[in-house]
């Protein structure tokens, strides 16, 4: 791999700025390179559902300095090629961009490609895109996780330097954790969601998926931000500042039973609890913490995300774009028959699902319920942080399994998401860095911290990454 | 556990076409769902207020001030089917 | 205890068989309870969750964006005059105002809601509760419009075309919408009753309130019940009611329909209604298999609407004088009836009008009753009833001007009409055109009284019948008094003189 390719986003944009390398040079390096992965079709990663089709022009003395950027599919963007994984949108294009994918171009980290990824963000595996599944660059018999599978994937196989992914239930830690890289879900409200192909409103956020956690809090400085198109989003309370430290002196970690036991493989136990005493050895102090509804949050999850997906996804009619099913005599089957075609059967299980849970007479013991488990989970988050800087968490309860494994149980594939799914209910930043590996491939061990605490966050994922020495080499195409 | 008649109502609420063949496996994948998310049932959340936004935030509310709209030929240019500049669909009760 | 009185036996029967009586009539009674569900588009610039400009028959999809489109990724923000509006609506209707409202999601799929579903408010409204008149509020709400269909094929109506058009212009228009108690009995007093509400509206700026462009719409909630009833009977929805007209006959023709199935021992199925104005045809407009499962939940892509002081302090500010207020001071503070009263103030352009001309300090001054006459009576035959005086050539100050000197007797009715027909054609002051045109009341005095002679002289037949007592008789003596002065002598006065000079 050459040199440049090498080279974290970071560390690029210095270059660049000094005038040592060429923001051309290192777009089309990497442009050429997706397309090798594209051109590749079942021998290469699948990454990719669209690449640059020229070098842009450099964009002098901005922050990100010119460093290209894979965008998961889902963002919007102007004339190219927005599909969300799914063939009800393909060939769509939009006639706008969304915010954040805007304000990272406008920062100068130009589009580079749109990545693959499971059908509007439902998926654990990246199994369910309708343009074929994401290869795991550790192990191509195995998937990278999802349902940023694309964007993951690209990063550790060196395709990309960084990447956008989204988070709803665990689609950016999980699938970093996967691949071995850096991937951080931010508090919600703090990055616009305007321009995201919505899969649940209240859960979604976009994140960083990156070789390192200097890299994503580049990244993330330049995505956060009140936007005014979006109501729910916020002014982020302080700048997001690069990180440095490489000690956890004084800093209290906790350590939930219910996420760090139960259900999760022998493998990734023993690597968290490694991790954990590496971070003790740096000085921070281990503490038990409760997460009593924690176990439930798997459920609520799947009753809330269901259900404002299957509202979110009514306006997929066959109208005013996207696919039409040909030949329909009447107005119902137009609707029925386009859906039926277009939707894949991972989103009709949960359109289906969120329907039944918001439907009349099951408002309440569902959606009611599930809202109120919610208010649980977040108080159980606020209680454990008054006594802890951070909880610890394995991010995935397994390593990246074979492609085929889990497609068959649409549960099993859900409880890929058991570690990672309360923080996203809760609206708190978590973060995903490779501890170290099981049977040769990565685990992922997740730091999530309070609310808008994400300078603090990063600061301790740095001090650990630098500790754990991860090497991620073995990915890199 | 839910039904092959639930499947159907269900179905149609949400306009999915379901062939006779994915009526049955769609009962018995909701259905396994179903039956685990109905651990939420065992909590005691009497007096518990539901979350709709995770994140205490009220206002937001937008200026009354007009911004350019979209040029009619890009909003038609992605539609399935138009006439008369609009677009065009089956009438409804048709 | 003493034996009751003679009398009381047959009172108390009497009474008996009285109550049995009215019991058995208020039985046979149906009573029509009615409740009106009114949309308002409200008069903003742009639509309730994006920065469309408000479109107003321009060509279609040319006022459409991302999200009333509901493209892809797209967000709503709510529209901070449509909350402003819907406050001075609450606080018009004398509402609850919720410190804390949320929107919800109604879903379901219809080819003129882009979304698939439709952003409105659930169970936490902007308003809650209050009165207008005799009718009781339930709630108001904000929500955005649907867009339009266009049906294309034969017949132009729903059922039996081929095709049907969308264009999203209409779609994302903030309205309010009103729901009354079901406090209404008969369609006069409905269709009187949105009278006022319209008016209320229109005085409080917030929409164009026309039926007719589709800025108000009124649906209307019928159920019979027997007189002496308390509780309510099955209730139908009827709809597409564009004009008032249209409403009072609708209500009437559905209360008509339920009575005739209700006499006949027959059922009130609770559906949606389609009123056909020309036929009079009540048809049903939604199948019982469509019966709709909005599957309602909070909005999660916007916050709470959070009503705070500054908030309510813009809109009390943004409120003038409201109607109902306006037909009580009028009748308070000027004596006037409460039929012009009401007049005055459901039409604010005259009431206006009318205070203006008493504010133009005029002498003699018009009383007010006689001027809100001359204004509703002579000056609006004049020009047209639903014209507005203000845009004609009468100045206030000179039809007050007028009806002093009218009621001052300085001018007779007669001559004040013609006076009038030169104020509506050319202006000018009332005083002017009298002095110009030699039309100045004749007053009492040896010219009227040497006419009132002459007048006797000819018409002896009738002079003799009024001496013999006919006092109607006096009819052409007045007449050619009249023909004489040119209308310029008072009718009263004349037949005054007549009678004395006759002794009658």
């Amino acid at each position: 791999m050459s040199d440049i390719l090498a080279l974290t986003a970071a560390d690029a944009a210095e270059e660049i700025a000094m005038g040592r390398l060429s923001a051309e040079e290192l777009f089309a390096a990497y442009r050429s390179r997706a397309l090798a992965d594209r051109d590749a079709g079942e021998a290469g990663l699948n990454c990719f559902t669209w690449v640059a089709e020229s070098t842009p022009a450099p964009a002098p003395a901005r922050p990100l300095a010119g460093v290209p950027l894979a965008v998961k599919d889902l963002f919007c963007t102007e004339g190219v090629p927005s599909q969300a994984g799914s063939r009800i949108l393909e060939g769509y294009l939009p006639p706008y961009t969304a915010t954040v994918v805007r304000s990272l171009a406008d920062a100068g980290a130009p589009l580079l490609a749109k990545t693959n990824q499971d059908e509007f963000a439902m998926g654990s595996s990246t199994e369910n895109s309708a343009y074929g599944p994401v290869r795991n660059p550790w192990d191509r018999g195995r998937v990278p996780g999802g349902s940023s599978g694309g964007s993951a994937a690209a990063v550790a196989a060196g395709l990309a330097p960084w990447a956008l992914g989204t988070d709803t239930g665990g689609s950016i830690r999980q699938p970093a954790a996967l691949c071995g890289i850096v991937g951080l879900k931010p508090t919600y409200g703090s990055v616009s969601r305007y321009g995201m192909i919505a899969f649940a409103s209240s859960l979604d956020q976009a994140g960083p998926i990156t070789r390192n956690v200097r890299d994503a809090a580049l990244l993330l400085a330049h995505m956060v931000g009140h936007d005014p198109c979006d109501a729910t989003s916020i002014q982020f309370p302080e700048r997001v500042t690069l990180p440095h430290a490489e000690r956890l002196d004084g800093i209290k970690l906790g350590v939930p039973a219910e996420l760090s036991q139960d259900g999760i493989a022998p493998g990734v136990q023993r690597a968290f609890a490694s991790a954990l005493a590496r971070a003790e050895e740096l000085g921070a102090e281990r503490h038990d913490v409760a997460l009593p509804h924690a176990p439930h949050a798997l459920s609520a999850y799947y009753v809330l995300a269901p259900a404002e997906c299957s509202s979110n996804l009514a306006r997929y009619d066959g109208v005013r774009y996207g696919m039409r099913a040909q030949d329909a005599e009447d107005l119902l089957s137009m609707y029925t028959r386009t859906r039926h075609d277009g939707f894949g059967p991972e989103v009709k299980r949960r359109v289906m699902l969120g329907t039944y849970a918001l439907s009349s007479g099951y408002y309440d013991a569902y959606y009611g319920r599930a809202q109120r488990v919610r208010t649980k989970i977040a108080e159980d988050f606020r209680a454990a942080f008054e006594q802890v800087d951070f909880i610890l968490t394995p991010t995935a309860p397994t390593i990246a399994f074979l492609l085929g494994e889990k497609t068959g149980d649409p549960l099993a594939m859900y409880l890929n998401d058991y570690c990672t799914v309360p923080m996203s209910l809760a609206g708190v930043p978590a973060i995903s860095i490779p501890c170290g590996l099981s049977d040769g491939l990565p685990v992922g061990l997740q730091i999530a911290g309070p609310a808008f605490s994400e300078n603090r966050l990063l600061e301790a994922a740095h001090a650990l990454e630098m500790a754990f020495e991860f090497d991620g080499a073995p990915a890199r195409v | 556990m839910i039904g092959r008649d639930e499947v159907l109502h269900v179905a149609r609420l949400a306009r999915l076409e379901l062939g006779e063949d994915e009526i049955e496996p769609m009962a018995r994948e909701l259905s396994a769902v179903l039956d685990h998310v109905a651990k939420i049932a065992e909590l005691d959340l009497s007096g518990v207020p539901p979350t709709s936004h995770v994140v205490e935030v009220t206002g937001a509310l937008r200026a009354d001030e007009p911004r350019p709209c979209l040029e009619r030929e890009v909003v038609l240019s992605q539609a399935p089917a138009v006439s008369d500049e609009g677009f065009l669909v089956p009438s409804p009760q048709a | 205890m003493s034996e009751p009185s003679p009398g009381a036996a047959p009172v108390a029967g009497g009474a008996i068989v009285a109550g049995v009586a009215a019991e058995r009539s208020c039985e046979r009674e149906w009573e029509a309870v009615i409740g009106l569900e009114i949309h308002v588009q409200l008069a903003t610039a742009t639509k309730m969750f994006c920065s469309c400009a408000l479109s107003f028959g321009e060509p279609p999809n040319t006022h459409t964006c991302p999200v009333c489109l509901g493209l892809p990724g797209s967000l709503p923000v709510a529209n901070a005059r449509a909350v402003h509006f819907g406050l001075m609506i609450g606080l018009a209707l004398g509402s609850e105002l919720a410190p804390r409202s949320i929107f919800h999601r109604k879903n379901y799929f219809y080819p003129d809601l882009s979304k698939g579903y439709q952003i409105s408010q659930y169970d936490e409204p902007l308003c809650r509760g209050g009165r207008l008149g005799e009718v009781r509020i339930h709630r108001v709400h904000l929500e955005e419009d649907a867009a339009k269909l266009i049906h294309v094929g034969a017949s132009g109506r729903i059922h039996g075309s081929d095709a049907s058009i969308v264009d999203f212009n209409r779609g994302g228009t903030p309205l309010a919408e009103i729901v009354t108690e079901p406090d209404l009995r008969t369609p006069e007093q409905a269709g009187e009753w949105l009278r006022l509400l319209r008016s209320t509206l229109r005085a409080l700026g917030v929409s164009d309130v026309n039926m007719e462009e589709g800025s108000l719409r009124c649906d209307a909630n019928i159920s019979l019940r027997r007189a002496c009833s308390e509780q309510l009977g099955v209730k139908t929805e009827l709809k597409n009611m564009n004009s008032f007209r249209f409403i009072e006959r609708g209500i009437r023709a559905e209360i008509e329909r339920q009575r005739e199935i209700l006499q006949g021992g027959g059922e009130v199925v609770q559906e949606t209604l389609h009123f056909d104005p020309d036929s009079h045809a009540i048809t049903s407009l939604r199948s019982k298999e469509e019966a709709h499962d909005y599957r309602y939940f909070p909005e999660p892509d916007l916050v709470p609407v959070a009503t705070d002081g500054a908030m309510l302090q813009a809109a009390r500010e943004s409120m003038s004088e409201l109607p109902a207020e306006r037909v009580e001071r009028l009748h308070r503070e000027y004596g006037l009836s409460a039929e012009s009263a009401r007049m005055l103030a459901f039409r604010g352009e005259l009431g206006d009008y009318f205070e203006a001309a008493l504010a133009a300090g005029c002498e003699p001054p018009p009383p007010a009753q006689a001027l809100a006459n001359w204004l509703t009576g002579e000056t609006l035959a004049r020009l047209g009833e639903g014209e507005d005086p203000g845009d004609s050539r009468v100045r206030p100050a000179a039809l007050a001007e007028l009806v002093g000197l009218v009621s001052a007797k300085r001018v007779s009715v007669g001559a004040a009409r013609q006076v009038l027909d030169r104020l509506v054609s050319d202006g000018g002051d009332a005083a002017a055109i009298i002095e110009a045109e030699g039309l100045g009341a004749i007053e009492g005095g040896d010219a009227l009284e040497a006419i009132v002679a002459a007048a006797i002289e000819a018409n002896a037949d009738a002079a003799q019948r009024v001496r013999e007592g006919n006092a109607k008789a006096i009819g052409p003596i007045v007449g050619y008094v009249m023909r004489e002065t040119k209308g310029r002598a008072d009718g009263t006065e004349v037949a005054r003189l007549i009678n004395a000079a006759l002794g009658a």
